[in-house]
């Protein structure tokens, strides 16, 4: 469905962000990307859409060779991929509705979306999407009313309105307190089952990875360094990915002693 | 570097030494500047008319008062014209204000190299002409009257508006236009979701900030013929008619005051 074949990307300021990553995802996968800061993560997904140029390198979306489009079809392109944002990038000073509807900026021409005559269809679908993410009475709220989880749930609206093949999804949440963390990976994973899409989630927390998604690619430096499921992530793993840390440690006790080992999975899951 | 080791205390000043001895200097070539310009001033001033400036000054005051408030119904219609001046020219600049803003901005100029130098450029003698100089042209160029005056306020406020528009344009937040494009909009899309909701209220406010200025402008535009209470004001000095001027000063200032309540009020609405 995505294949990446040899993406690099050197900055103008020097910096390799990417340095010959290959990445296949089929249809219906959802991928979490790890790593430390820097790896390079937001710089792959943002390649994959062309947000980013890439120096060298090919993206092949369903067959079309995306980094080979010119701009009407880059724009066409991107209309499959559809992409959530760490700090949600909605238009914070227009209304909800208009927020998922800018989803359709691909599909609808200047003056129509000029004047908000979008398509009934369009509206239709969008009123669907926000039944599903469960914010129809703030269709007409400005997006700068709304709570992180909410705003973070128009975003996703945003997204699948464009009816994409592919969720591309840089930290969704890193801005999120644990619970409704948890909450938004869970909404992502539902609707990407439901509607048969792969994704491509860039991650800082591991343990929340490790609890929704099927597959983990670990990048270090601009390189995959793994490529597995989530059970095969072992302390040997994520020091290779992350470097040098005592990941087995446990909290320790008053007096001491080492308390009763917690699942590690939950630990994990805690931490944001 | 302001961290010194003195009989092993280390000691912390704001400046090192080489520093704080450059910024004294600037000091005392700044203050001898002015005793040099001062001087130079005052062997250019004929002090016997300053000595007589008070009984001068007095003597106008008394011939201004009272106002001639009968003259007020001569007055409506250039106020009237001082106004629409101010208001056609304000939107008249608005138009071609927005297109340059977006050229000169950095993160929407379709070319750096070639394209924003020259928006900038277009700002930049916009703005280095005042508008009674505009005014000086225009009355030459279209003939004396109210047309000359809008032209000559909206000439100097296209670079005006286009200059803070482009400042706000350039710190907008990065994001929503980011997730806008990845949508598959196109660019003239992409201004006007992404961009154009980001910088509204910053447009509404400067608008009506330039409006207010524009208003206290156009009050002069009538000296150089340019239509407008100015004319008014001309003829009255030039006939030595004190207690009219008196008069004009007092509804320019009514106006302005008037202006100034809405254009705040309207700023305190948007924000």
């Amino acid at each position: 469905m995505l294949c990446v074949e040899r993406l690099v990307k050197q900055y103008p300021t020097g910096d390799t962000a990417l340095r010959g990553v290959a990445l296949e995802v089929p249809a219906g996968q959802v991928l979490a990307l790890i790593g430390p800061s820097g790896a390079g993560k937001s710089t792959l997904i943002r390649c994959v859409n062309r947000l980013v140029e890439p120096t060298a390198g090919r993206v092949v979306l369903e067959g079309e060779d995306v980094t080979a489009l010119g701009p009407a079809a880059l724009r066409r392109a991107r209309r499959r991929m559809g992409m959530i944002f760490q700090e949600f990038a909605l238009v914070e000073r227009l209304s909800v509705m208009e927020n998922v509807l800018s989803g359709r900026l691909g599909y609808v021409g200047f003056w129509r979306s000029w004047f908000r005559r979008f398509p009934p269809a369009d509206v239709e679908e969008a009123f669907r999407l926000l039944d599903r993410v469960e914010l129809t009475e703030c269709c007409d709220k400005r997006a700068d009313a709304l709570s992180g989880g909410q705003r973070q749930r128009v975003g996703i609206a945003r997204a699948l309105l464009q009816n994409p093949r592919i969720l591309l999804v840089d930290e969704p949440t890193a801005s999120l307190d644990p619970k409704t963390s948890r909450q938004i990976m869970r909404l992502i994973c539902e609707l990407c089952r439901e509607r048969k899409l792969a994704a491509l989630i860039n991650m800082h927390d591991v343990g929340l990875a490790r609890l929704f998604v099927e597959r983990i690619v670990g990048l270090r430096q601009g390189t995959i360094v793994y490529d597995g499921s989530p059970d095969g992530l072992t302390p040997e793993v994520l020091t290779t990915i992350y470097g040098e840390e005592d990941w087995a440690e446990r909290r320790r006790g008053p007096g001491g002693e080492e308390e009763e080992p917690e699942v590690d999975e939950q630990r994990l899951a805690g931490l944001t | 570097m302001p961290v010194r080791h003195a009989a092993g205390v280390r000691v912390w000043q704001r400046r090192a030494r080489r520093r704080q001895l450059l910024v004294w200097l600037g000091w005392l070539a700044g203050t001898l500047l002015i005793v040099a310009s001062w001087q130079g001033i005052a062997a250019n001033t004929m002090w016997n008319f300053v000595w007589d400036a008070p009984a001068q000054g007095a003597d106008l005051l008394a011939r201004m008062v009272p106002p001639r408030w009968a003259y007020t119904g001569r007055l409506w219609r250039p106020l009237w014209d001082t106004i629409n001046i101010a208001t056609l020219g304000t939107l008249a600049a608005l138009v071609p204000a927005v297109p340059i803003a977006l050229l000169a901005a950095r993160n929407t100029t379709p070319s750096a190299v070639l394209v924003r130098p020259a928006a900038l450029l277009l700002i930049v003698s916009s703005r280095s002409i005042n508008s009674l100089i505009w005014a000086l042209l225009l009355v030459s160029i279209i003939g004396p009257g109210v047309l000359a005056g809008i032209v000559a306020i909206a000439l100097r406020s296209i670079g005006f508006v286009a200059k803070l528009l482009y400042e706000a344009i350039e710190e907008i937040d990065r994001a929503p236009v980011e997730a806008i494009t990845a949508t598959g909009a196109g660019r003239a899309q992409v201004v006007t979701f992404g961009i154009a909701p980001q910088v509204l209220p910053a447009f509404a406010g400067i608008s009506v900030f330039r409006w207010d200025i524009n208003i206290r402008e156009s009050t002069v535009l009538g000296l150089v013929g340019a239509g407008g209470i100015g004319l008014e004001l001309q003829s009255s000095v030039n006939v030595l008619a004190w207690p009219q001027v008196t008069m004009i000063f007092i509804l320019i200032l009514a106006t302005v005051v008037v202006s100034e309540a809405i254009s705040a009020r309207v700023r305190h609405a948007i924000i």
